[in-house]
């Protein structure tokens, strides 16, 4: 069809695509890309999925949407579809001999977006383009829930299109959006009026406390949205958060169940994290950067952002070299390809730069993740190594050692306005951890988390949730590793025996095993590529 | 005298040209023929594969891919098969003679070569690796010899069968040199 027309605005655009097919059988490997040709898309084919991954991480923003196999031999196909969700937020799609209901479910549970029964037929493949236009406008709409200023959003949109529009893909509609958005001038109300959720510290934690309420394990989105009692909620916004809130809790615990790791590592790491400062237009990336703070980084920051006002401009650079400071924890955390998920505590009081997930055509947000800051190697090691005076004293407003979770305050204030992070910020220099591990605000914890969730939710589009997330608690690695240790809410007991420092070198290690977790090697060599 | 002799030789050389050009006709036509054979040869042992449960609706499916960019995309793509699963059938092989009883890998290697089976149709075969699976999953090693057995003959008939299909094919050669004559 497409491939014999003259394209015209709205026809061109599932032509040229450009598809990545992942298959350790040759032979179907030659199929799908003739057929794929046959659907007039740019085809790569790769036969294993480490050199895919390879693949994808080289060329960032080169690709729309993979095609991959359940049964690879030198890695499962659910462990690719996790990574390229995480870190490429790439829709992607999984085919298999096998329909089980029960791996049809597990592919949908890890993030496919859909799943094809071999052998695949060419009219399947014809409308593969659809997941990846509708990822784009998701993208899109969350974009505009965010209190952007015009220009932030024009750039986010020019970004966010660019790929596209390079290659004659935006549609009229798209268009027409983008010349609505750049005519719009400085309010940022008009842009949040958009009907969309943004899932705020409070919405979280009611969010939270209805799955608690229910039961971790027989949750369901219905359930959830019923407690809530939101109006304007829709069952869709709760199923997509609970799935982010999931793997985002999967993730928690994998880092729990790995203890050590060097600091050595963790300071390979650090450089990871701030995520492109210099490209402060791009707001994904932006974003990444504040958001991958660790919880170090935090607690200088807190008094920091107070004083910054939300300009979005200005605030990059300062905001670039709070997180450089920092630096330590997050970075693993985005490292991890988590995108943007550090909840925006961390930073940014503009919000341009918070945007969740920028729906990065271009790819840009991979690309931040892997940027190196090898300058931040030795602070990230001096904070790990001095828990006693908490990292430096420039850095951190906190008062050192001993700090009282005190959760009473304004965990429910959290984040309601645009900065999400100003909220944090105030939320947290209130915030101490008892070394003690007192119990009081234990149960605020989840709300903090929730701040966190709400922030990584937000921007952890494709559901990247990670331990990272709550990194971004500035004070104490220690509540964040508090609160990671917690992993779920029910863990809420740990906490009382958490000791401060020991928490923040569990964090740290935790932090350091999360990116064992995800190929070490492959990391370094993104990181120093 | 000398006219009789002249008509004489004429009609000879008229009727030496008659049975030239006939000769010629009939050459050509029987190359025709043999071009005609041969397809109509190539396609009922295609009709055959199909009826007789060789192959499947998949096989259609890669004629339908084979076009002008890619002439000989059929037998590519099956002989990229044939290739690969007598790799994956080494592998089976190799893993019932040292250990017998991982079942595991062996439903995982059965399952990497039904998957290859299904890419270009073939039916036979791809029903005998389901056999072979449900005697990995009833830990069944004397089932899954016999089905393996039964497997690698399936593989090597199916094998004969298209390398003919595609020799006739290839004799047939492209519908214009049935046209041309040839001496």
């Amino acid at each position: 069809m497409e491939s014999h027309l003259v394209p015209s605005q709205t026809e061109a655009f599932p032509m040229g695509l450009r598809v990545l097919a992942v298959d350790d059988d040759p032979t179907w490997l030659k199929i799908l890309e003739k057929m794929l040709r046959k659907c007039s898309y740019e085809v790569t084919t790769c036969g294993l999925a480490r050199v895919a991954l390879e693949i994808l991480r080289e060329r960032k923003n080169k690709f729309d949407i993979v095609l991959s196999d359940v049964n690879m031999p030198d890695m499962d196909g659910f462990k690719l579809l996790e990574h390229i969700g995480l870190e490429m937020d790439l829709p992607v799609i999984m085919m298999s001999v096998d329909g089980e209901t029960s791996r049809v479910m597990k592919g949908v549970q890890h993030g496919a977006c859909d799943y094809f029964l071999k052998p695949v037929r060419m009219k399947e493949l014809r409308n593969i383009w659809q997941h990846v236009y509708r990822k784009k406008m998701h993208d899109v709409k969350e974009i505009e829930g965010h209190e952007f200023t015009c220009d932030d959003l024009h750039l986010i949109w020019e970004a966010g299109f660019e790929g596209f529009e390079k290659r004659g893909l935006l549609t009229c509609e798209d268009k027409k959006r983008k010349e609505e958005y750049s005519d719009q001038d400085g309010s940022d109300q008009s842009v949040a009026k958009k009907a969309r959720v943004v899932w705020s510290v409070n919405l979280h934690q009611k969010f939270v406390s209805a799955v608690n309420q229910i039961g971790f394990d027989k949750v369901g989105p219905k359930k959830i949205l019923d407690l809530m009692n939101v109006p304007g909620l829709t069952r869709e916004n709760v199923a997509s958060h609970l799935q982010k809130y999931r793997l985002y809790l999967s993730r928690l615990q994998m880092q729990n169940e790995d203890s050590t790791l060097g600091n050595n590592r963790r300071a390979d790491l650090n450089p990871k994290e701030p995520p492109a400062k210099p490209d402060l237009k791009t707001s994904p990336q932006v974003e990444q950067s504040t958001t991958s703070k660790p919880s170090l980084g935090f607690g200088f920051i807190a008094p920091e952002s107070e004083t910054q006002p939300i300009k979005p401009t200005s605030h990059f650079e300062e905001d670039n070299k709070v997180k450089r400071k920092t630096s330590s924890m997050p970075p693993l955390g985005m490292l991890l390809s988590f995108m943007g998920t550090i909840p925006s505590a961390e930073i940014k009081p503009s919000e341009p730069l918070t945007p969740s997930k920028h729906p990065n055509w271009t790819g840009g947000l991979p690309l931040v993740q892997f940027m190196q800051y090898p300058k931040h190697d030795h602070k990230w090691c001096d904070l790990l190594g001095d828990y006693s005076c908490l990292p430096k004293p420039d850095l951190y407003t906190s008062e050192p050692p001993v700090i009282s979770i005190n959760m009473q305050n304004e965990t429910g204030d959290l984040l309601d306005v645009k900065p999400a992070l100003m909220d944090c910020i105030k939320a947290i220099s209130p915030l101490t951890c008892t070394v003690d591990g007192s119990t009081l605000g234990f149960d605020r914890l989840p709300s903090i988390k929730g701040s966190f969730f709400e922030q990584s939710y937000r921007h952890a589009e494709p559901g990247l949730i990670t331990g990272s997330d709550l990194v971004p608690l500035p004070e104490d690695l220690n509540l964040c590793s508090s609160l990671q240790e917690i992993g779920c809410f029910e863990n809420m007991g740990l906490m009382n025996s958490i000791d401060l420092f020991q928490t923040e070198v569990e964090s740290s290690s935790n932090w350091c095993d999360e990116f064992e977790l995800f190929d070490y090697p492959l990391i370094d060599e993104c990181l120093f590529a | 005298m000398l006219m009789i002799c002249y008509s004489l030789y004429l009609i000879h050389n008229l009727v030496l040209l008659r049975y030239h050009l006939l000769d010629c006709y009939y050459i050509e036509k029987s190359n025709r023929m043999d071009y005609v054979n041969t397809r109509r040869q190539a396609a009922s042992m295609r009709k055959c594969l199909f009826d007789q449960g060789y192959l499947d609706e998949q096989f259609y499916q890669l004629e339908d891919l084979q076009d002008d960019a890619s002439p000989n995309f059929v037998e590519e793509v099956v002989t990229l098969f044939f290739r690969d699963s007598l790799r994956l059938m080494a592998n089976i092989d190799q893993s019932l003679d040292k250990c017998a009883k991982d079942f595991n890998k062996l439903d995982v290697y059965m399952q990497q070569l039904k998957g290859s089976c299904t890419s270009i149709g073939a039916s036979k075969m791809k029903t005998e690796c389901t056999v072979f699976r449900d005697y990995c999953r009833d830990e069944n090693i004397e089932g899954c010899m016999r089905s393996f057995q039964k497997l690698k003959r399936e593989h090597s008939v199916l094998r004969q069968k298209l390398e003919s299909y595609f020799q006739l094919l290839r004799q047939a050669g492209p519908i214009e040199c049935a046209t041309r004559p040839s001496k």
